[in-house]
This record gives C-alpha cells, structure tokens and sequence, in this order.
C-alpha cells in the first residue's frame, strides 16, 4: 500500500527550505491514516459479501419469485462486480448515503444519525466516570505504592477489568434498579436512567486507566528530575501531583484513543442490557435481522470514528510534550 | 579552620536492606562543614560519598535507610524530622544539585517555572516577585538573556547551562549548605571550569558552604577547602587540601593521587590500584582496604584501624598512623 | 585529571544508590530461578494457577466431576432454587446449573487457548517478518495491523459472526483471525531491538540464513514476553466468548457456554437471579485468575512490557 501522488504530494508540502517538524509528523500521520481507513471500509465491505447465500433471499425468503430476486439485486447494485460496488459505495459513502437498510428500509445514515447521539451520550458519561475513579485511583497507589490502599486498589482495578460488563451491568440493575429501585431498569431518556448505563460502561475503563496511571506514574518516580522536586523541598504529594502527573499523562492521552475503542466494544454490551437505543445495539439487531447494509453502515461508521480518535490522540501526545513541540 | 560549623554529620550510618543482607553502604562518616567553605568528599564509585549526601538530605528511598548518627545543621538536629518538616528544610536551608543535568530537569516545564517554585515553596512572595528572584538568579548564575530562558523547556539549553539553572535553583533560596553530587562530571572541560568557578564565587559571595562530591582529584585541588577521602563506606582521610596533597598519609589516597598521569613525566604505564573495590556484604574482617593496599600487614586483616589524628586537622584511617588522638572509635 | 571511576568494576561503574538493587530483585537467570522468584514474590499469581489447574482438571474430567448430565432437563422442576441436590439451582429448562458450570468450563478454556495460541502463533510471524525484512513487507503488515487494531474487536467478531452464522467453531476462526495485530507489534519492537544485538549482527556477519536467525536467535529471545501476553490474551478471548454468546451471535442452544447461560438467565434475573449471576461469577473467576497470572509473570519475565 503505497501512493506515489500522495508521497509526492507529501514531499511537497515538508520537505526545503525551514520545515515544520511538528507539521510534518501531523501530515505523516494523517497521510498514514488514510491506507488505514480505506483498507477498514475495504475489509468490511469484502467480509460482508463473502457470506453464503444471497442477501436478497435471505431477505425475501425461500419462497420468492426468482424474477422479483432478480430485480431487486439489481436495484441494489448487487448484480455488478464487488469492486464496482465498492467504488460506488466509497463515492455514497462520502456523500453521506450509507445505502438502504432491508429491514426497515430506510435511510442508514438517518437510523446511524438518531442512534449516535445515545452513544457518544452514553459514552462521555461513562467515560467521564471512568477517568475520574481511574486517575484518583491510579494516583492515590502510586502514592502508596505496595502499601495496603494500593493493594486493595489495584485488585479492584483488576476486578474491573475482569468482570464481564454485561455481569456489572445485570448486578447493578438487580441491585439498584430491582431491590433498591433507585433507578429505572432499562431505557435512556431521563438523566436518572443514564446513571446505570454510564457507571457500568465507565467501570470497565476505570480499572485500565487506573492500572496504566500507577505504572507509568511508577515508573517516571524513578526519574532524576523527581528526586530534584524533592530536593527542592517538595512532599512526596507535590512531587506527584506537581511533577509526575504531567509526565505520567503523556502515555495515558494515547491511552484514551484505545479507550475510545474498547469502550465501543463494551458499549454494546451495555445497550444491549440496558435497552438504551445506540449504535452498539443497532449492529446486534442488523446482525439478527440479517440487514447487510445497516451492520455495514454502523461498523464502517465507528470504525471511521476510531481512526480520527487515534488520529487526534495522537496528534494531543505530541502537542502537549514540549519536546516534541518546541523540537528537540 | 575557625569558622563555626554550618552542618555536622557524626557517626552516619545508612545501610540498604536487601534480599541477601544489609549492606553499610554509609558506615560511621563524620564530616563538619564549616560556615562559607568549600567540603570536599572524593571517591570511587560506591563508596558511599552519594549515600552519604543522600541521607543528609533525607532523600533516601526504599530498601535505603538512616540507621544511626546525628545530622545537624546549625546545632538543629534534623536527622529525625518528620516529612513535613523536613521538606521545610530541603530546598531552603540545605540544597542539592546532582551529576545529570540532562535528566534532573523536568521536561514537560519551563526552567524558569521549576526555579520559580522553589521560592514559592520556602518563601512568601507574589509570583511576580518570584519570577524577578529567579530573572535576578539567572544573572548571578551566568545565563545570558534571563528573560529568554525563562521560559524555555530543558531541551532547549545546553547541558552548562542546564546545569547553571540547577545551581540556580539550589542558590535560589540563600542555603546555608549547598550538596552537588558530581556537578560536572557529565560536562566538557572547559564547562567544567566555569561551573567551579560559578560555584567558587556564590560560595564567596553567598557565604553558602558548598560540599562537592566528586571522584576527581583535580577539581578537589582546584576548588576545595578540606577533603574527605571516602572507601567502602568509611572516610580513610581527611584533611585541608593544601595539606592532603602535600602530606599524603593513608595509601589509598597516596594510591588516587599516584593514578593522575602527570603531563611532566613519561611514565611507561599508567599506576593503578590493583584488585576491586570489596562487595559490601562481604567486607574484610579487618580494614576495608586491606585487601588492596600494598602496606597491609596482618594486624590491617583482623582489625579494623581507627581514625587517628596526625595533625591538626588531618585524621587517617590507618594503624600505620596509630596515635594517642583518635577522632572516631570502633 | 585523573579518572579513576571505573577502576574495579570490570563490566563498568556501578551507580552508587543501585548497589543493591539488583541484588534485591535476584539475579534470575534460569527459568527455574524466575519460577522460584514468583512463587516466593506474589503468591496472588500462584494461587491463580493453582485455581486454573483445578478448572483444568474440573473441565477435562466434567462428566466425573459434574453431579448431572448438562443436557438433562427435567422439566418438572423448572426454575428450581438452589438446594442439597442442585447447588446453583436449575434452569428454565430444569437442567443443573452446576453441572453446567462445569461443562462450560470446557468451552471456556477451549475458546481461552486455542484460538489465542493461533492467532498469537500468526501475529509472531508476521511481527518477526516485518521486524526482520523491514521496508515495504514491514509497511505492509504493520498497516495490515493498524486496519486490525482500529476495529473495536467486539465489532469486528461481530461481523465475522454474521458473515459466517453463530456456532462455537466460528467464534474459533473469529478470535483466531482478529486477534493478531497486538503481538505482532510487540514482537516487530523485539525483533527491531534484537537484531542490533552483537550475537545476531554476528550471525549475520559470518552468513548464518536470514530463517535460522528469526528461529534461533530472535524467536527465543522473545519467548518471555510471548508467554506473558499468551496469559493476559487468554482472558480477553474468554471475555469475547462469553460476551459474543451473551449478545445472542455466539454459541447457540443447548450449548453449555458461559455467555449464553447468562443470556438466557437474563430473563430471570429478578425472580431467579442466580441464573445469570452464577455463570458470571465462574466467567470472572477465570479471567481473574489468568489476569493475576499474567501479571505476575510480567513482572518476573518482562518488567518492561507495558500494560496495553
């Protein structure tokens, strides 16, 4: 996978006299980017075709007329070479038309367009629940490092990890929702039906971000320039707090696009529980109903999301590191 | 020596407590330094000259730890302060700069903000005011364009000039006692002069004590006042620099100071001291240096030789130099 | 001026406040030592192997072990409560919860192991290939990779799953497939750093073939940090199982499978709760307990290989 017109077009744009460093990486990226992001839509597009049977008469039926087949493969473009259809959908694609979904037969992109917002909801709040039990988590074991809070709360972070979220989210509702009956079961319309969905998808996160923030503060404590803080008179919290924190949280930004990913993955499981209506369970139920376009919609969708997410992480990393900012 | 002692480290002991057994990395040092003069301590690596300014400063960490003797600073004892208070003393009366100013500078702030915050630590003043402190530091210290450098991250300077900020920061706050561990070592030559010589003046003009912690005979007899001569974790001499050049008594230090190539002289080989530097978990029984030291009789390998004082002013750790005087017993 | 640091330390100056640190951590040279040293180290990791040997042993004999058949159903005590004869209750079809349990165990571990190792063994070659070749076969792969990673795995399962239909020996070739991508960067950063070695430069000098060194020099090398990510990519997998049943496209009726007892649980899950929870808790044992292992042989085997 190599494009001489962009290399070229690349080379233009960085290379003489001067030179942006910091352009140039960002360019670097993007440019590495798009290989990436057409080979996503490329694999999507081929896994979903080469599935047995014919979509139409599986959409149909066994029992349909083989003419009435005929015809509708045609109106979906389904009787002409795959990477004629792939072209095609690209071009779509960047027009915003994702196709037509077979089982409701509307547009993907409107149905994709009501159920994100539920996610990215879903997914602030839980992700804002997450950083925050993560960082005070991380923080407070790398304080105490091998001490007993840091035990307990590495094996919670552990716990967090380990459990299922669809076991977090059964035991949250049978608890709060059934016994307690502190919030509703299932839905995702009042702020109060948010709280469940958003701490059990939060939960998962918050043992990673907490185990990533320990280490990586560990490890800068053994820095020269930690044991200049201390000298400079500096308690071991200001030391933390004031001087590893920083150095610690480069790492843990490139963290959040892995997060963005993982939380996606866990997304649906929890809409699937709690009956919130996102994108993760609009995947499961074009998976059930058997609606190619839609299931190819929603991937293709998040997995463009993820990629920009990686993309802007990265580009963060190398903002907020003075080092590569101001270039070394 | 009639100046009044700033800091008085008797007896030191700091060992490390490891898997295989603990180790007397600092065992039994006692170092006066007096009021505006420049302390020498020289050895090789691993005698324990680190240790030692480490547990002065209170900045030892896990399995290392202070197990006896009195650190006092200004007849204040400050060996067993509690965090809080010792973080009061850090920084503020005593300071420390260390070998690598490439990596003791924290990379993701300015170097005037990391300046800064020492004085906002200790002292009550305004930012504003702060950073004219650290502006007015940079100028004392030799760093052309104050204003600039502020706010420049560490990557950006040079390593003398990092290690100008360093001194900086330590001087920043006025220390009765200032630690550099090595200062310049990781520097070119000719840095290295204008950093001693930096270190010299402040030292002059401040009337801060400096003590230097090196492994280089020649910045000891370039800047030092009094040197301490450090092995395995016991000082083996000590006397004012004039004099411990002049009257070498211990053969370590006669060993070190054999080692210099001399420009004047064409010496087939170069001397060195043979053998290693002992595993301290398995010291001799007798003198740590008897197992490389050329005079060794059998008594050096059952006993373990006092300090004893020749001179005024000059002990040595050698049964040779037995005496009546002894600055330290075991 | 004189230079007399590194004088008596024949392989270099030894930083004075490390005096000890190595001997504190221990030497461990042979496997025997670091087995030695995490066995006296975290007894945490040692327990967790001990309870997956006895899942083991519990999965490999379950027809022993197992109180019932895990296909048995006795309609008549449908939604039973848990009693002396049925520990865990029985289900909605009145078969042991238990006992099912037990047999799940099977498929658990399977789905742990099998495609884990695949995928692992796929992810090595292609990182030692683009590590070793570099140049287009190593920009080739590691974009290949990037494309893998950029999927949420969950998502990705899912459309293998759909394109192939449910089925236990589907969720085999899905996780077989996808999972690749992360060791195959681990092992290219290995291979990158190995081959500036000494011992393969000179390999290479005297015209050792390129396939002898990635095998006998490069591979071995990477053995510790492979055997580290094989136990930390075990529960991933199951977790993928189990949440893949869970979501209805996994393993299908009447399977024994942990995600899809929970699946069919949720129903009951506030008349009969254990239904869901019991097959839970044995999902998080087990992931629990490969997670501790592995991290307690990161820590012996490769201190430097970072949390993912």
């Amino acid at each position: 996978m190599d494009f001489p017109v962009l290399r070229h077009f690349y080379s233009q744009m960085t290379e003489g006299k001067g030179g942006f460093p910091v352009l140039k990486k960002i360019l670097k990226r993007i440019l590495i980017a798009i290989p990436v992001l057409f080979g996503v839509v490329l694999a999507i597009f081929i896994m979903l075709r080469i599935v047995p049977g014919d979509p139409v008469q599986t959409m149909l039926g066994e029992h349909m007329d083989m003419a009435l087949i005929e015809k509708l493969r045609a109106e979906m473009g389904l009787d002409q070479p795959m990477i004629v259809q792939f072209f095609k959908y690209i071009g779509n694609a960047m027009r915003g038309d994702f196709g037509t979904s077979y089982r409701l037969n509307r547009d993907v992109a409107q149905i994709i367009a009501e159920a994100f917002p539920h996610t990215v909801k879903l997914s602030l709040l839980a992700a804002a629940v997450a950083w925050v039990i993560g960082l005070v988590a991380g923080v407070i074991a790398a304080i105490r490092q091998n001490r007993l809070l840091d035990r307990l709360f590495m094996g919670c972070a552990l716990l967090g990890v380990s459990m299922p979220v669809f076991m977090t989210a059964l035991v949250l509702q049978y608890v709060f929702a059934f016994k307690l009956n502190w919030f509703p079961v299932s839905g995702f319309d009042s702020v109060n039906s948010m709280v469940l969905p958003a701490i059990v998808l939060g939960w998962n996160s918050a043992g990673s971000i907490a185990r990533m923030t320990r280490s990586n503060l560990v490890e800068i404590m053994q820095n020269d320039f930690i044991r200049t803080a201390r000298a400079k008179g500096l308690r071991e919290t200001g030391v933390i707090v004031g001087h590893a924190l920083k150095n610690a949280m480069l790492p843990v930004v490139t963290m959040m696009a892995l997060q963005i990913s993982s939380m996606l993955s866990g997304a649906v499981l929890t809409e699937s529980v709690f009956g919130v209506p996102g994108i993760g369970r609009l995947a499961v139920n074009a998976i059930e109903t058997r609606d190619m376009p839609l299931l190819q919609g929603t991937v293709i969708f998040t997995t463009i999301l993820i990629i920009i997410g990686n993309l802007v992480a990265d580009l963060l990393y190398n903002v907020l590191d003075p080092r590569i900012r101001e270039g070394a | 020596m009639n100046e009044p002692i700033v800091l008085d480290i008797r007896d030191l002991k700091s060992h490390f407590f490891t898997a295989k057994g603990e180790v007397p990395a600092v065992d039994g040092v006692s170092i006066q330094v007096p009021a505006g003069k420049i302390i020498g301590i020289v050895g090789e690596s691993g005698c324990g000259k680190s240790m030692t300014a480490m547990s002065v400063m209170g900045l030892l960490r896990y399995p290392g730890r202070v197990v006896g003797g009195t650190i006092r600073l200004d007849g204040r004892d400050i060996t067993h302060l509690k965090p809080k208070e010792l973080a009061k003393v850090r920084g503020n009366e005593i300071s420390m700069i260390f070998q690598e100013p490439m990596t003791s500078l924290n990379p993701v702030y300015p170097v005037g903000k990391q300046v800064q915050e020492a004085i906002l630590l200790h002292q009550k003043v305004s930012k504003e005011e702060a950073k004219e402190r650290v502006l007015q530091i940079f100028r004392a210290v030799g760093i052309p364009e104050p204003e600039k450098r502020y706010r420049c991250y560490p990557h950006q300077l040079s390593g003398g000039l990092r290690q100008r900020v360093m001194i900086g920061m330590a001087m920043v706050c006025r220390p009765k006692v200032m630690i550099a561990d090595e200062p310049t070592t990781a520097l070119d030559v000719t840095i290295e002069a204008q950093i001693l010589q930096l270190m010299r003046r402040l030292c002059e003009e401040q009337g801060t004590s400096i003590i230097l912690i090196t492994h280089n005979m020649g910045v000891v007899a370039e800047v030092c006042d009094y040197v301490y001569v450090m092995y395995a974790g016991k000082v083996m001499e000590q006397a004012e620099t004039f004099e411990l050049f002049g009257e070498t008594e211990h053969p370590y230090t006669q060993g070190l100071l054999r080692s210099i190539p001399k420009m004047d002289e064409k010496a087939h080989r170069l001397y060195t001291i043979e053998g290693v530097v002992p595993n301290l978990l398995h010291l001799p029984k007798g003198c740590n240096f008897c197992t490389r030291c050329e005079e060794a009789t059998e008594r050096c390998w059952r006993e373990k030789p006092c300090l004893y004082q020749t001179r005024e002013g000059h002990g040595v750790r050698c049964f040779k130099y037995e005496s009546e005087v002894q600055l330290d017993g075991e | 001026m004189a230079e007399f640091e590194k004088k008596g330390y024949p392989d270099g100056a030894e930083p004075e406040l490390m005096v000890s640190h190595e001997d504190q951590i221990g030497e461990a040279d042979t496997w025997s030592d670091k087995v030695k040293t995490l066995v006296r180290q975290n007894k945490l990791a040692v327990f967790s192997a001990v309870v997956i040997v006895l899942i083991l042993l519990a999965a490999v004999f379950a027809p022993l072990v197992a109180p019932y058949d895990h296909l048995e159903q006795s309609l008549t005590d449908r939604l039973a409560h848990p009693s002396m004869e049925h520990w865990l209750g029985q289900d909605e079809l009145g078969r042991d919860v238990l006992s099912r349990i037990i047999f799940g165990a099977r498929i658990s571990l399977t789905i742990g192991l099998v495609p884990t190792l695949i995928s692992m063994g796929i992810g090595t070659m292609l990182g030692m290939c683009a590590g070793f070749y570099g140049g287009k076969i190593d920009f080739v792969i590691m974009r290949l990779a990037d494309i893998m990673l950029a999927f949420p795995s969950l998502l990705l399962a899912m459309v293998v799953m759909y394109t192939m239909g449910g089925g236990l020996i589907n969720i085999f070739i899905a996780l077989s497939l996808i999972n690749w991508a992360s060791t195959a960067r681990v092992v290219r950063s290995q291979t990158l750093s190995l081959k500036e070695k000494e011992y393969v430069e000179a390999a290479r000098s005297i015209g050792v073939k390129k396939r002898t060194i990635m095998f006998r020099h490069i591979l071995p090398n990477c053995l510790p940090t492979l055997i580290v990510l094989f136990t930390l990519n075990i529960p991933s997998a199951i977790l993928s199982e189990a949440s893949l049943s869970f979501l209805g496209i996994g393993a299908q009726p009447p399977s024994a499978s942990w995600g899809l007892m929970v699946s069919r649980g949720k129903k009951y899950l506030f008349s009969e709760p254990w239904l869901c929870i019991a097959p839970s808790v044995a999902i998080m044992i087990v992931v629990l307990a490969f997670n501790f292992l592995g991290d307690g042989l990161r820590d012996v085997l490769d201190p430097y290989l970072k949390e993912q």
